[in-house]
C-alpha cells in the first residue's frame, strides 16, 4: 500500500526546488556547479518504502532502477507524482522534469514539453530513446496516464 | 619496434572530425580505418549487383569480391576451406543461427552443455531459446575469486560429458583473457564439440583455427574495424554439414517443391537471402588493413594503456576496480564505492570521455559479483598515452563531485 502522504510531501519539495534551485541552476554557467546541485535534489524528496519500490513501479528501459508512483485527485483531476532511481543524476534530471509537471491535468499534461528545460540548462543535449538515462522512458510512462 | 602511433590514427577519419571526444567505448564497436570506407565504396560505386544467381558479368564482378572476401577471411583465421567461413550479421546472429542448427543432429533431450559466468548474453540467451524447451540442460563454470575462470572447476563440471562447450575467448566486461588453450584440450580430452565466441578476442590476437583445434568461431566485423552488420561464422567442415539452417530461402536452396526442398552445399546452405556483400568486402578490407599493421606492438600499446589507466586508477580515492591489469585484453571495468556506475559515467560524458556504464549484456555475470554494474573503459591501438591522461584527470574531477 502507498502511503499517500508521499505525494503531498514531493508535491512540497517540488515547489521548493522550483522557487530555489532552479533559479540558481539558470544563473550558473559551468557544468561542474550544474552538477553538483542536480545530483543533491534527490535528497529533498521523500524516500520511497518497500512498497514504493516494487516491481510494478519500475520504468522499462532505465539502465539504472527508477519507479515512479502516480496518483490522479478525483475531484480536480490533476496528476501527481512520486519518483525514486538509485542513480543520483537521472533523479535529478527527472524531478526537473518532474517540477512542471505536477498537478497538471491531462489536457495541460499533452501540451507540456518538459524536456526543453534540460536542453536549456543545457544539461542535456536531447532526449534520446537510448537506455543510458531513461528519460524518454520515464516521459513516456508520465504521458501514457493521459 | 617503434610504434607510429600518429600514422596509425591518421587512417580513422572519425578522429580527425572529433579531436574533442576520447573514445574509450571500443569493446562495443570500433572505428574504422579509410580503407574499410574505400572498400565498400568502391564496391558500391563500381560493382553492386546481386552475387552468385543474376546472368550478366557485373553480377559475376560481384560474386568474384564476394568469394574473395570470403578467401581472405579463411586465410586469416587458418581455416582449411573457405567454405568454412558462414558470412552473419555478427555474433549474435552467429549463435543463434549455430545453436538452433545443433539442436537435433548434435543436441537432444537430456544433453548438456557448458557455458561460463562471463559470458555475453549472446551466449546465454540462444541456449535458453533454442535448447533448454528441448531439454537440454546448461552448466556454467563459476569464476575464481579473481574473477577469473576457475580451470579446475571446469575439470569438475566436464566430467558431466558436456556435448558442447561454448566459451568466450574474451570477457567483454571485464576484459579477463580466458585459458582458451587449457579450455578446448580438457573439452576435447572430455569428448566435447567447442565454441569459442570470439567477438572481443579476435581484435586482441590473431586466431589460428586449425592450431587451436576449434570446433566453431564466432566474431563481429565491427569489432575488427569492419562494418556493422558484418560478421562470420566459423565451422570445421563435418560439423558444419550437419547444422540445420535457421533460415530458408534464396541461396540456400538446390531444390523446391510445395512438399519440401533439398539445400545447397556449403557454405550458401547456411547463407539463406541476399548476403550482405558489402559488409563482406569491407570485413574483408579491415582484415588486409590489419595485415599490414604491426600487430604484435599494437597489442603492446594496448597492455600499456591499460597499465597506465590501471596504475592512475589507483591513485583515485575510492574507485573498485573489478579487471586485473594482466591477462587483460583492454578493458578496465570499475566502480566508485557506493555510487551508481551511470552516474559516474554521465559526468565523465559531460567532459566527452565516451565509456559504457551498466552490466554490458552480461547481467549473470553481475548477479555473481553481487554488482549493478560498472564503467567500462575499452581502449584500442588508435588511443593515446595523453588520452589516458586526460581520462585520468575527468576521472578524478567526476569522483570528486560525487564524493563531495
Amino acid at each position: 500500500m502507498i502511503r499517500p502522504d508521499i505525494f503531498t510531501e514531493t508535491a512540497a519539495a517540488l515547489k521548493n526546488i522550483y522557487d530555489n534551485q532552479l533559479p540558481q541552476l539558470r544563473q550558473l554557467k559551468d557544468w561542474q556547479s550544474k552538477y553538483r546541485i542536480l545530483m543533491t535534489l534527490g535528497k529533498t524528496l521523500p524516500a520511497f518504502d518497500n512498497d514504493g519500490h516494487r516491481d510494478e513501479f519500475l520504468v522499462q528501459g532505465c539502465e539504472s532502477k527508477a519507479w515512479l508512483l502516480h496518483y490522479q485527485d478525483p475531484v480536480t483531476t490533476q496528476h501527481f507524482w512520486a519518483f525514486d532511481s538509485d542513480a543520483r543524476i537521472v533523479k535529478g534530471l527527472i524531478i526537473l522534469l518532474l517540477v512542471q509537471l505536477n498537478g497538471l491535468t491531462s489536457e495541460e499534461l499533452a501540451k507540456a514539453t518538459p524536456e526543453l528545460l534540460l536542453t536549456e540548462l543545457q544539461l542535456q543535449q536531447n532526449i534520446s530513446p537510448s537506455r543510458s538515462n531513461g528519460l524518454l522512458a520515464v516521459l513516456n510512462k508520465i504521458k501514457a496516464v493521459i | 619496434m617503434d610504434f607510429d602511433f600518429s600514422a596509425l590514427r591518421q587512417q580513422f577519419p572519425f578522429f580527425t572530425a572529433h579531436p574533442d571526444w576520447i573514445y574509450l567505448d571500443n569493446a562495443a564497436t570500433l572505428h574504422k580505418p579509410q580503407a574499410v570506407f574505400d572498400a565498400m565504396d568502391q564496391f558500391y560505386s563500381h560493382q553492386n549487383s546481386n552475387v552468385h544467381r543474376s546472368a550478366h558479368g557485373l553480377s559475376q564482378q560481384a560474386t568474384a569480391a564476394f568469394e574473395a572476401a570470403r578467401t581472405t577471411v579463411a586465410q586469416f583465421l587458418n581455416a582449411r576451406f573457405p567454405h568454412e567461413i558462414i558470412w552473419t550479421s555478427g555474433t549474435t546472429a552467429g549463435f543463434n543461427q549455430l545453436v538452433f542448427g545443433l539442436m537435433g543432429p548434435v543436441l537432444q533431450s537430456g544433453d548438456r552443455v557448458l557455458i561460463s559466468t562471463m559470458e555475453h548474453h549472446a551466449n546465454i540467451v540462444p541456449w535458453h531459446i533454442h535448447a533448454l524447451p528441448f531439454g537440454v540442460e546448461l552448466d556454467v563454470v563459476p569464476l575464481t575469486a579473481e574473477y577469473r575462470f576457475d580451470l579446475a572447476a571446469f575439470a569438475e563440471l566436464l566430467k558431466r560429458r558436456p556435448k558442447v562447450v561454448s566459451i568466450s575467448h574474451v570477457s567483454n566486461a571485464l576484459g579477463h583473457i580466458q585459458p582458451i588453450a587449457d579450455i578446448v584440450r580438457l573439452a576435447k580430452a572430455a569428448g566435447a564439440i567447442v565454441i569459442l565466441d570470439g567477438a572481443q578476442g579476435i581484435v586482441w590476437e590473431k586466431m589460428d583455427a586449425q592450431a587451436l583445434d576449434l570446433d566453431f568461431y564466432l566474431f563481429s566485423g565491427h569489432k575488427l574495424y569492419g562494418p556493422t552488420g558484418s560478421g562470420v561464422l566459423y565451422g570445421k567442415t563435418e560439423y558444419l554439414e550437419l547444422l540445420r539452417p535457421l533460415l530458408g530461402g534464396g541461396e540456400m536452396i538446390k531444390t523446391v517443391s510445395f512438399s519440401g526442398s533439398s539445400w545447397n552445399d556449403l557454405p550458401y546452405r547456411l547463407e539463406a537471402g541476399t548476403p550482405n556483400m558489402a559488409g563482406a568486402i569491407g570485413l574483408a578490407a579491415a582484415i588486409v588493413w590489419l595485415q599490414q599493421q604491426d600487430i604484435a606492438a599494437m597489442q603492446q600499446h594496448k597492455k600499456a594503456l591499460v597499465q597506465r589507466f590501471y596504475q592512475g586508477c589507483r591513485q583515485i580515492q575510492g574507485l573498485e576496480l573489478l579487471s586485473g591489469p594482466t591477462t587483460n585484453a583492454g578493458i578496465v571495468a570499475l566502480n566508485l564505492k557506493n555510487e551508481h556506475p551511470a552516474d559516474l559515467a554521465t559526468l565523465l560524458d559531460q567532459q566527452k570521455i565516451a565509456v559504457r556504464a551498466g552490466t554490458h549484456c552480461a547481467m549473470p555475470l553481475f548477479q555473481a559479483l553481487n554488482s549493478k554494474g560498472s564503467v567500462r573503459f575499452s581502449f584500442a591501438c588508435y588511443n593515446s598515452f595523453d588520452e589516458i591522461d586526460r581520462t585520468l584527470t575527468a576521472l578524478a574531477t567526476a569522483v570528486e563531485l560525487l564524493t563531495e
